[in-house]
């Protein structure tokens, strides 16, 4: 289990434990986050699990494939750096501490 | 004290539970599944978990504490049996359940093959719950011949997941290209093109006579008179709303169960969302089987049973997985005079559907940018030129930029 800290855009807290090989986004939904949808279930097809990765994680995660970054240019207010689908971040022991945050709507 | 009904545990029940706890619904709340798993994500049944790729776990849309945690009493493997909507009370598994107002996501059942052309002979499943594909996986063997009749999405899917498998695929199609009924000839040249590249066999404008066999199926006799021996048989020839419970109860049915734009039925302390509920849509009656709008119009109807009065608005999009393809669909095509293609890089692509010069729908093939962009037009209610669309030199960005609202005088003239 790691810890990962999800941040609402309202500024409401979230610390939570999510099982390793699970995706940030499963974290979110498991423990009823609000704020990521993840409408299609992480088949990669919405893009309504975005989340803004705090900067001093950014480097720290695994490199945005060609999809994920075309599916991000079109979220809502996408940050180039800092912007995920949370559907393809998988949770690994490294991840201890994330934290991230949601914006203000999915798309 | 009697409190809220939730009748089906698909991703409509799922969503409207967890809804009405979001809006601060805090009174008894129970969500009836007929099946004994919480409920879980139906796309997956015909990719990846079809394939071997998922763990059954990882389908459930939440864990099941998270029902008892919202104070949700889950009811799982409980069938309903009977609705009186005059005393406000259903059967379900031999016990009487009061209810304030009810919610029917009962869903939509798979059509199967009649009896009467061996339907009922073991070695032939339909794909619509997990009990389905954990009965048909130990089939999926590399070398076996596989007959899948019906070439839509469903049944395109599970050409894929068996021809990635090795098994050998024969897909037959009665109307005379795949997917006639859901896309552009356009869309059914790619997938028809992608198929065989796998090895499938598609045989459009072709339909079964009969299935052949003692007990289990042997061979298909096919229209065009030649048999064809199969190790098993999927159907895959679209769902019928799951009516049958809300029929016997006396609610209006039409192409479903019909419900005004707020999701209530004919009975005021009723509502029905997802696939089994037909609604209003800019002045037509439409119902919609996919997962974007189950949770939509399910989140939609939680907020009016505690009062909101909202009306729904579909924005419809739909997704398929074949091989290493991903197709995105924005809007709905339906009425559609003309489509533009969108060529992009490799086997990326775009079909865009129009209905005079109004963007009704798109098809993005391997090109989220495209089915992004087309998305968020369609759901402004605003519309591109064609001809942009068409050229590649034409940026995404600068089609979002430039789309309007269509000029009602020029369609009006």
């Amino acid at each position: 289990m790691v810890a990962i800290t999800y941040i609402e855009h309202n500024g409401t807290r979230h610390t939570v434990d999510v099982v390793v090989g699970k995706t940030v986004m499963e974290g979110a939904r498991d423990n009823g986050i609000p704020g990521i949808e993840a409408d299609c279930g992480g088949a990669f097809a919405c893009s309504t699990c975005h989340v803004y990765v705090d900067p001093a994680w950014v480097d720290l995660l695994p490199a945005k494939e060609a999809m994920e970054e075309d599916m991000l240019d079109f979220a809502y207010e996408p940050d180039p750096v800092r912007s995920r689908l949370t559907c393809q971040v998988k949770v690994t022991d490294g991840l201890k501490g994330l934290v991230v945050q949601m914006p203000e709507k999915q798309i | 004290m009697t409190g809220i009904v939730v009748v089906g545990g698909g991703q409509a029940g799922a969503s409207l539970v967890a809804k009405l706890r979001e809006v601060g619904y805090s009174g008894r709340l129970t969500l009836i599944c007929g099946e004994r798993v919480p409920p879980y994500q139906r796309p997956p049944l015909s990719k990846a978990y079809l394939k071997g790729d998922m763990d059954r776990e990882r389908l459930f849309l939440r864990p099941e504490s998270f029902y008892a945690s919202q104070d949700i009493d889950l009811r799982l493997g409980d069938w309903v049996t009977e609705i009186d909507p005059a005393a406000r009370l259903l059967k379900v598994g031999g016990e009487t359940l009061a209810y304030s107002q009810l919610a029917l996501t009962t869903g939509s059942v798979p059509r199967r093959l009649p009896a009467l052309i061996g339907g009922s002979l073991g070695g032939v499943y339909v794909i619509r719950g997990l009990a389905d594909i954990d009965a048909m996986a130990p089939e999926f063997v590399a070398g076996r011949r596989l007959l899948i009749v019906g070439g839509g999405y469903i049944g395109l899917e599970a050409a894929a997941v068996a021809a990635s498998l090795g098994l050998e695929v024969t897909l037959i199609e009665a109307a005379p290209r795949i997917l006639q009924r859901v896309a552009a000839p356009e869309t059914s040249d790619y997938f028809r093109a992608l198929h065989a590249a796998h090895g499938v066999r598609l045989l459009e404008g072709t339909s079964l006579d009969r299935l052949l066999g003692s007990g289990t199926v042997r061979a298909a006799a096919l229209s065009d008179g030649r048999e064809l021996e199969t190790d098993f048989v999927l159907v895959g020839v679209g769902v019928s709303p799951a009516t049958g419970l809300a029929e016997a109860a006396g609610l209006a049915i039409d192409n479903g169960i019909r419900t005004d734009e707020q999701g209530r039925t004919s009975d005021p302390a009723i509502w029905a969302a997802g696939d089994c509920a037909s609604f209003p849509h800019k002045g037509t009656r439409i119902r919609l089987e996919s997962v974007g709008h189950a949770i939509d119009h399910a989140e939609c109807v939680a907020a009016n049973m505690i009062g909101v009065d909202r009306a729904y608005i579909a924005t419809p999009w739909f997704w398929s997985d074949q091989y290493d393809v991903k197709l995105q669909i924005a809007g709905l095509n339906t009425g559609y005079d003309r489509v533009v293609e969108r060529s992009g890089e490799s086997l990326s692509t775009s079909i865009w559907y129009y209905k005079g010069d109004q963007l009704l729908a798109v098809d993005a093939v391997n090109d989220p940018r495209a089915y992004m962009v087309a998305k968020r037009i369609i759901e402004a209610g605003h519309t591109v030129d064609p001809q942009l669309v068409q050229d590649p030199d034409t940026d995404l960005r600068h089609l979002l930029a430039i789309a309007a609202a269509p000029d009602t005088s020029a369609a009006a003239s």
